[in-house]
């Protein structure tokens, strides 16, 4: 899974180089932001700020904001990774983007162990691909034909679509999807990117605490309430 | 070094704190309440929807019918199959509509 998750982020890597070459990003800064942040629409949306010469911690809070969603992935599965030693962890987060992230989740899924060797063999694929392919994207940005036509811009949104389908037989999956898909949808009209992430992921993650069926008290709590079938 | 590396350097760290993070805070916390815990397994799904919804809304034909086919190439296959379709769809109806 590492190998699609790897091509579908390529395009998108080449992309951000090339917008970010485009804005007038030295090359510098472009491949230090792919090097240091890694992360996708947070630099996307740092490239999009820096050209608009905001103060510096507007920047610095955008693409916290869009990579605030990360807690909630650190804290899913900082529970299923308690056996690794602590370098391993303070290592193994940093390279907790979506597909990564998506594919752990995968195997908790199948109830299968979470391995620090592949999770850091996926975790490298994907920041060597993206690393180079940024890079690749802020030398040769100009020279790219015409990337509406080959469909670059749109196949994230469908690489996360079928991510979330993945998650479909999940309780309470449709409600929270269509709340915050909805929720997503009219943030991002009227507050703005990147709060429709934050703002939509709440709804949904609110809706499923408040639907949730409280266990009795005395209950031991089990390990994996919620994905056990 | 000038400001914007500053900048490139605190979103950085802003982002391991916010991948480490999650994990050091909950991890204090011996029992997690069920309310918590089916948020917490309402993430991926959440998370993941907002970042194509719009995409869904603000797209063209060619980008609805993909999303569309996309999705229901899911119901029955697995997760490359589906990003194949999708993207096959999407070429072909940008080239066919313009």
């Amino acid at each position: 899974m590492a190998v699609p998750a790897a091509v579908a982020a390529g395009p998108f890597a080449i992309l951000y180089g090339a917008i970010a070459a485009k804005q007038g990003l030295p090359f510098f800064e472009i491949v230090l932001m792919s090097v240091t942040i890694f992360g996708g629409a947070s630099q996307m949306v740092g490239v999009e700020l820096f050209g608009q010469h905001l103060p510096g911690w507007i920047v610095v809070l955008s693409i916290f904001a869009v990579n605030f969603r990360h807690v909630l992935y650190s804290a899913a599965v900082g529970r299923r990774i308690t056996s690794w030693p602590t370098w391993q962890k303070a290592v193994g987060f940093f390279f907790l983007v979506d597909p990564i992230y998506a594919e752990s989740e995968r195997k908790i899924e199948a109830h299968e162990e979470i391995g620090f060797a592949w999770y850091m063999g996926m975790g490298t694929l994907v920041y060597a691909t993206w690393v180079l392919l940024s890079t690749a994207g802020a030398g040769f940005g100009a020279l790219i034909p015409d990337t509406h036509a080959l469909g670059l811009d749109f196949l994230l949104p469908i690489y996360f679509l079928g991510l979330v389908m993945g998650f479909r037989k999940r309780p309470l999956w449709l409600p929270v999807v269509l709340a915050s898909g909805t929720t997503a949808v009219i943030a991002y009209r009227y507050v703005g990117s990147p709060w429709h992430v934050s703002i939509g992921a709440a709804t949904g993650i609110l809706l499923a605490a408040a639907l949730a069926k409280p266990h009795p008290p005395a209950d031991p709590e089990p390990d994996d309430a919620g994905i056990a079938p | 070094m000038s400001e914007a590396i500053w900048i490139i350097l605190a979103g950085a760290a802003m982002t391991y704190l916010a991948r480490a993070g999650g994990h050091v805070v909950l991890s204090r916390f011996e029992r997690i309440h069920p309310r918590v815990e089916a948020g917490l397994n309402a993430v991926p799904a959440a998370v993941l929807t907002t970042l194509f919804a719009p995409a869904l809304f603000s797209g063209g034909p060619a980008e609805i019918t993909a999303m569309v086919v996309a999705g229901l190439v899911a119901l029955r296959f697995s997760f490359m199959p589906m990003f194949v379709a999708g993207a096959v769809v999407l070429i072909a109806l940008r080239y066919l509509l313009g």
